[in-house]
């Protein structure tokens, strides 16, 4: 079941969360809406869920093809996972699973030996089936995580959205959960959106990442492509670290002959840490000169933040390998080369 | 903290002092406590224990001589009456206001929020004089009632025709009582349900739970300490109120006395065992309700932990 929203526009009084934005979901993908707090991702979720409605006259929702801009959220066959969980308190795993089954029109319910089947079949899935008697508080987070899954698609929706699915889970479990969300969307093949500001996440498991900022698209495209092609100075820095060098820069691009920028003054060039290259500083050898300011050693890469002129930190990252070849130490002058970066223009607002 | 203590127990070994800087000196601690024993001593147990020794004080036969006495029966049903009209109306108010305030966006939320209050914030004795000056003989109603030409004839006279009234009446009674309740559910539940969220009820609506599905299968379910709290307290000042319910009631014997009203005319009539053996109900319905709140709090606190 494919996702197309268009021109969604939402404003909370005189605050824009959404400036009429354009989504397309393939049919059968794992998509992750990524950006940073108020960027709009969650309101957009809550827009295709039905929890929330595009402003007046603006936007319109298509599940499939069918319009579905008016249809109530629980007409919409959408199965939503809250941030933190929202499962019902006072009901046991297997009640809240069963929820929307039993919560429906007596010709359209299943009967109580179908539900419970049902339930059974859902908490295997899940792989928690021993713990249909406990009650939300009694799981670990986690777990919670899992039955919220769980319950979302007993009533077996087209569509599943999660927001912010991991958020509040500790580190181990988190990656943990998410690998086995990308399997477990692997199994069942279910359109699937989830929110994250966490762009390692999101460039981890998502089929596709849509990168949001200040109530817009900013870019969409497979990870790979967001990572290596980022469309504005706002992807580039949201993916991860970025070196934003002053030109001009002697040593661009490595090799024996580095080409030198020099006409290009009014940009500034996006270089990420592990593009930049480290030579010890001999004569005859070109580049831009810097010296060690701190090396972070303590990990599987080594990071050193070197100074260049009077006040530009830079970040560099090297194996370690590379790192005890060059064999360097605080205030040790060196020489940087950059492999790849991409210019943007000066006054480009992040 | 406990754990920080025991360390620092094992440290300093066992029969080392506490840190005093977290502990007072005992003369403190006692004269702390005793001032507040003597307060409640003073204030509370002694006027309780006051009420029922006069109550008794001529023996049981005379006590319940005093409560089935016919004006005292009927003070007690009007009571009840009141109370069985008002709470359950307070509770439907108080729960769709609540309801309403935490669980949408509207404009004049903070207005509704701040009217809830005002019952708390008038003097009873006022609001019962309004309900005179709007219903009484003398009042908006009156003018109505005696008017040549009014609008709606038929009203009118099926007014007049009823003998309505609502001041010196029972009707009167119910209306001071409600307006004066209808703070307790409301301000039970709306801090209660802040403090929950709307995210369960999300849920709800999207695994397709109609508006009344949610209510009763999320809602309630998790609010139904509060609003049990919320009606033992509305309850008890219901059948408690003096003030405003004086005002319109009239005083006439076995018809408009409510409990609180009859004991203060058998007061003014010297007849000080009777008055007392009323007011040892009122002693015991509030008893009643501190036992039925430590319960609840305390079955809240259980269904939290678990």
């Amino acid at each position: 079941m494919s996702i197309i929203a268009r021109n969604i526009k939402k404003t909370f009084g005189t605050y824009t969360a959404l400036s009429g934005v354009d989504l397309n979901v393939p049919d059968g993908k794992l998509v992750a809406l990524l950006g940073p707090s108020g960027s709009g991702k969650t309101t957009l979720l809550r827009i295709i869920a039905g929890l929330e409605f595009p402003d007046e006259g603006s936007g319109r929702i298509e599940f499939h093809g069918e319009d579905v801009t008016n249809v109530a959220a629980g007409k919409r066959g959408v199965g939503f996972v809250f941030q933190h969980y929202a499962l019902f308190r006072h009901m046991t795993v297997a009640e809240n699973v069963a929820f929307g089954l039993t919560v429906r029109k007596r010709k359209d319910r299943p009967s109580k030996s179908e539900i419970a089947d049902r339930v059974n079949k859902l908490l295997k899935l899940v792989q928690l089936e021993a713990l249909g008697k406990r009650y939300p508080t009694q799981l670990s987070g986690g777990q919670r995580q899992r039955i919220a899954l769980a319950r979302a698609l007993a009533v077996e929706p087209k569509v599943l959205l999660l927001d912010e699915p991991f958020g509040a889970l500790d580190a181990k479990v988190r990656k943990e959960l998410r690998r086995w969300l990308r399997q477990f969307q692997d199994e069942i093949g279910i359109t699937t959106v989830f929110v994250t500001h966490d762009q390692e996440e999101a460039l981890e498991i998502a089929d596709e990442v849509i990168v949001m900022n200040n109530a817009k698209i900013e870019q969409v495209g497979t990870p790979q492509a967001v990572y290596d092609h980022p469309a504005t100075p706002f992807v580039y820095s949201f993916l991860g670290n970025v070196n934003r060098l002053q030109l001009p820069w002697r040593g661009f691009s490595s090799g024996d002959a580095p080409v030198p920028y020099t006409d290009e003054t009014n940009k500034i060039a996006f270089v990420r840490p592990h593009e930049l290259e480290v030579l010890r500083h001999r004569a005859g050898l070109d580049g831009e000169v810097a010296s060690v300011r701190s090396i972070h050693s303590a990990g599987s890469i080594a990071r050193i933040t070197v100074l260049r002129g009077a006040s530009e930190y830079i970040d560099v990252e090297l194996s370690r390998q590379q790192l005890d070849e060059l064999d360097l130490a605080e205030g040790d002058s060196i020489l940087l080369r950059v492999r790849r970066s991409r210019l943007f223009s000066e006054d480009y607002e992040i | 903290m406990a754990t920080t203590v025991t360390h620092l127990k094992a440290q300093l070994g066992d029969d080392a002092p506490v840190s005093r800087a977290t502990r007072d000196a005992p003369w403190v601690r006692w004269s702390l406590t005793a001032v507040a024993l003597l307060f409640l001593a003073g204030f509370l147990l002694l006027p309780l224990a006051a009420v029922f020794t006069e109550a008794l004080r001529k023996g049981l036969g005379v006590y319940f001589c005093a409560l089935i006495d016919a004006d005292a029966l009927a003070a007690i049903r009007l009571t009840l009456l009141a109370a069985a009209i008002s709470v359950p109306a307070n509770v439907v108010f108080g729960v769709a206001a609540a309801w309403a305030i935490t669980k949408f966006h509207f404009r004049g939320k903070n207005v509704l929020i701040t009217l809830i209050d005002l019952p708390f914030a008038v003097s009873p004795v006022i609001s019962g004089l309004i309900y005179v000056l709007v219903f009484g003989l003398q009042g908006w109603m009156g003018q109505y009632m005696n008017a040549e030409h009014p609008w709606l004839p038929w009203f009118q006279q099926w007014l007049v025709g009823q003998d309505f009234k609502i001041i010196f009446a029972v009707p009167g009674i119910v209306l001071a009582t409600t307006f004066v309740t209808f703070p307790f559910v409301a301000r039970e539940l709306i801090p209660l349900m802040q403090a929950q969220g709307s995210d369960e009820e999300y849920a709800a609506v999207t695994l397709g739970a109609s508006g009344w599905q949610i209510f009763r299968r999320v809602t309630l379910p998790n609010i139904k300490w509060g609003l049990f709290y919320g009606v033992i307290l509305c309850n008890a000042r219901a059948m408690g109120e003096f003030g405003a319910v004086s005002v319109v009631s009239g005083h006439i014997r076995g018809e408009t006395n409510t409990i609180p009203l009859h004991v203060e005319i058998l007061y003014n009539e010297y007849n000080f065992t009777a008055a007392f053996a009323m007011a040892s109900l009122l002693a015991l319905l509030a008893i009643f309700t501190l036992v039925l709140k430590s319960v609840i709090e305390w079955r809240y606190a259980l269904s939290h932990k678990s």
